[in-house]
């Protein structure tokens, strides 16, 4: 069995999102970066649970970035994972960084390709299936669940007000979601161990993009919380009614 | 050229998310000076001509009950293969599970560049520019597409649903599929309940509960407002309720009309799940709770005095 795990790096989840360069360009001064959480908590930790009830399991981390992400991928080996390989380019919009995984995956062999559900900063939630479409792969969006029954992945996956489980053949692309995993900390033997695991770092291929950020805006700030008496909660009832319009 | 709408079913019946994303689409084609049409696949129990009103002009229906389940690829290909007849230049989807699935392949497909998570109408006046969600709700960015083919997935709860006049044409569409490689096993639907994405309304509440056994209080203050429930990330990874409620950043992602949150300090992750809801009511006993700055109303208080006054309240509303 043969797992590749896309990693990805956001800002922390504390972090203060704001803009420079004429709002085009995220200011990333004094920011923290870490694992996007989907990829940390759910899609690796499955993947090295896999490892842990199989050994012959082999796993691989692929990220898309600049030398910038090198602690980042760091912190995944640490987890877990046998080797990484970078994709050494600025990551683009969603179609670049799919293509150059995809890349990747076409050298690689592998038998599961797991994704995070999204990132945490740009939200696009396409990584994953554009990566099946460009291999002519199965996708599995949205899994709750994720187990392996011979050639089979056995899928759990969210569908609007339930789920569902699904079976597919191997290969697969799969993104992860809550459910999957439980979060791991990384010990210290893993930190130690990860110095000395393999970080690839291959060239982009040519690619084009198909869009492009061209600004960022914060949202408007709210007006400020009305406060209503405990005593009265249908004042609050009525405000809801007559001047949010929303019940 | 045309645009075309995504309209997903759930058991036979079109979705919420699907009505706000034809009325989107219907909007860009008159901008656009075209006709909106729509696609439908798998069998359905509605009535499909009616759904004119919203502003298509044809329905394709592929009616084959293999489409039933969501097999994302073979899916892909049949929607292309209609975009591709009908000359699409413009294909809408709901940014819902189907949506995630389906629109980063047929992006792939048709080298059409996507803007998922889109919250407003696309500004066409200087190229193709769509204003879509990022940073989980803490920003925004203005994406600017440069293929011919554009593809939308639009939030749901980002856009009004009008109804108007006027009936579809229901074109029956006969084009063999792939074979289905995704195979649906087994359904588990918290049947009966809204679901949490297409609320309107979500009551939500966390570890100010105290625990599982006083949620009876929250449920019904939701049945009473036909609303979905929810809960902090604590509350589910703790098991007093399931999951699939968990909302924030790494949960789901909600935008309702009205979330009330009760006892549920406001953490920035949880906010970030949240705070694309039009109204947000803060029931929380410590008027510090960061919650506070993020809401419209609130009341200081304890959510045990608080919330079956509320249940009171909104029964003399409804005249229950
Ligand atoms: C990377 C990361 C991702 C995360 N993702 C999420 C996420 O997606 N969703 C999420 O929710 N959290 C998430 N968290 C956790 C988050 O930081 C908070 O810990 C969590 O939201 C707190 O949940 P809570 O408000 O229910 O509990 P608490 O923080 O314990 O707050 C309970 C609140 O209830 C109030 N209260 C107590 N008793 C009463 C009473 N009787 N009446 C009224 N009010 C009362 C208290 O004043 C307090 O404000 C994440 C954390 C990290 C680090
Ligand atoms: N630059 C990247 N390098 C590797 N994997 C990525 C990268 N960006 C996104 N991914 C993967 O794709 C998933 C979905 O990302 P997105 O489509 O941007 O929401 C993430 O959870 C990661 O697993």
């Amino acid at each position: 069995m043969k797992i590749l795990v896309c990693i990805s790096k956001t800002p922390d989840t504390t972090a203060k999102i704001a803009f420079t360069d004429n709002n085009t360009k995220f200011d990333s001064t004094g920011v923290q970066w870490i694992i996007n959480p989907y990829d940390e908590w759910y899609s690796l930790v499955r993947a090295i649970e896999l490892k842990e009830s199989d050994a012959s399991t082999v796993i691989q981390l692929v990220t898309v970035g600049s030398s910038e992400t090198d602690p980042i991928i760091r912190k995944a080996l640490a987890l877990g994972g046998d080797e990484a390989i970078r994709v050494n380019t600025d990551s683009q919009d969603s179609f670049y960084i799919a293509s150059q995984i995809s890349e990747v995956a076409k050298q690689g062999g592998y038998d599961l390709i797991f994704t995070g559900k999204e990132t945490i900063d740009y939200n696009g939630s396409s990584i994953g299936g554009m990566l099946a479409e460009l291999l002519n792969l199965p996708y599995v969006s949205l899994a709750t669940k994720f187990e392996l029954s011979g050639n089979k992945a056995v899928v759990t996956r969210e569908i609007d007000g339930g789920e569902e489980v699904c079976e597919v053949e191997l290969p697969v692309v799969v993104s992860c979601q809550k459910g999957v995993a439980e979060q791991r900390i990384p010990n210290m033997r893993g930190i130690m161990s990860a110095r000395a695991k393999p970080l690839k770092v291959v060239e982009p291929s040519g690619v084009n993009t198909l869009t492009a950020i061209s600004s960022f805006e914060l949202p408007p700030a709210k007006a400020g919380v009305k406060l209503v008496s405990p005593d009265n909660v249908e004042e609050l009832i009525r405000l809801l009614k007559e001047e949010a319009k929303v019940i | 050229m045309s645009v075309l709408i995504f309209i997903d079913t759930a058991e036979g019946h079109v979705k919420k998310a699907s009505l706000e994303a034809i009325c989107y689409g219907a909007k860009i084609a008159e901008q656009l000076g075209t006709s909106a049409e729509g696609i439908v696949l798998g069998t359905v129990k509605d009535d499909l001509a009616p759904f004119g009103k919203f502003g298509v002009k044809k329905i394709h229906h592929l009616n084959n009950e293999l489409l039933d389940h969501l097999d994302a690829q073979v899916y892909t290909k049949v929607i292309a293969d209609i975009a591709e007849k009908i000359v699409a230049k413009v294909i809408v989807f709901s940014n819902n599970v189907d949506g995630k699935a389906i629109a980063p392949r047929l992006s792939v497909r048709l080298k059409a560049g996507l803007v998922s998570g889109a919250v407003a109408m696309p500004d066409i006046s200087n190229g193709f520019i769509v204003k879509k969600n990022v940073f989980s709700g803490k920003a925004f960015a203005n994406i600017s597409v440069n293929t011919d083919i554009k593809i939308i997935a639009l939030n749901p709860n980002a856009y009004k649903t009008t109804a108007g006049e006027g009936t579809a044409e229901i074109v029956v569409v006969n084009i063999p599929i792939d074979p289905v490689k995704v195979k649906v096993t087994g359904v588990n639907k918290t049947s009966g309940e809204v679901p949490l994405t297409e609320a309107e309304i979500v009551v939500s509440a966390g570890r100010g509960m105290k625990g599982p056994e006083n949620w009876g209080m929250i449920e019904e203050l939701a049945k009473l407002l036909h609303a979905a429930t929810a809960c902090s990330r604590p509350v589910s990874d703790a098991h007093w309720r399931p999951h699939n409620e968990h909302v924030g950043q790494t949960g789901t992602a909600i935008a309702p009309s009205l979330y009330i949150a009760i006892g549920i300090s406001g953490a920035i992750q949880h906010l970030a799940g949240v705070n694309r809801s039009k109204v947000i009511v803060v029931i929380n006993k410590d008027p510090e709770a960061p919650f506070f700055k993020a809401a419209d109303y609130g009341i200081v208080g304890d959510a045990f005095e608080v919330v079956p006054k509320m249940i009171e309240a909104v029964k003399k509303l409804k005249g229950v």
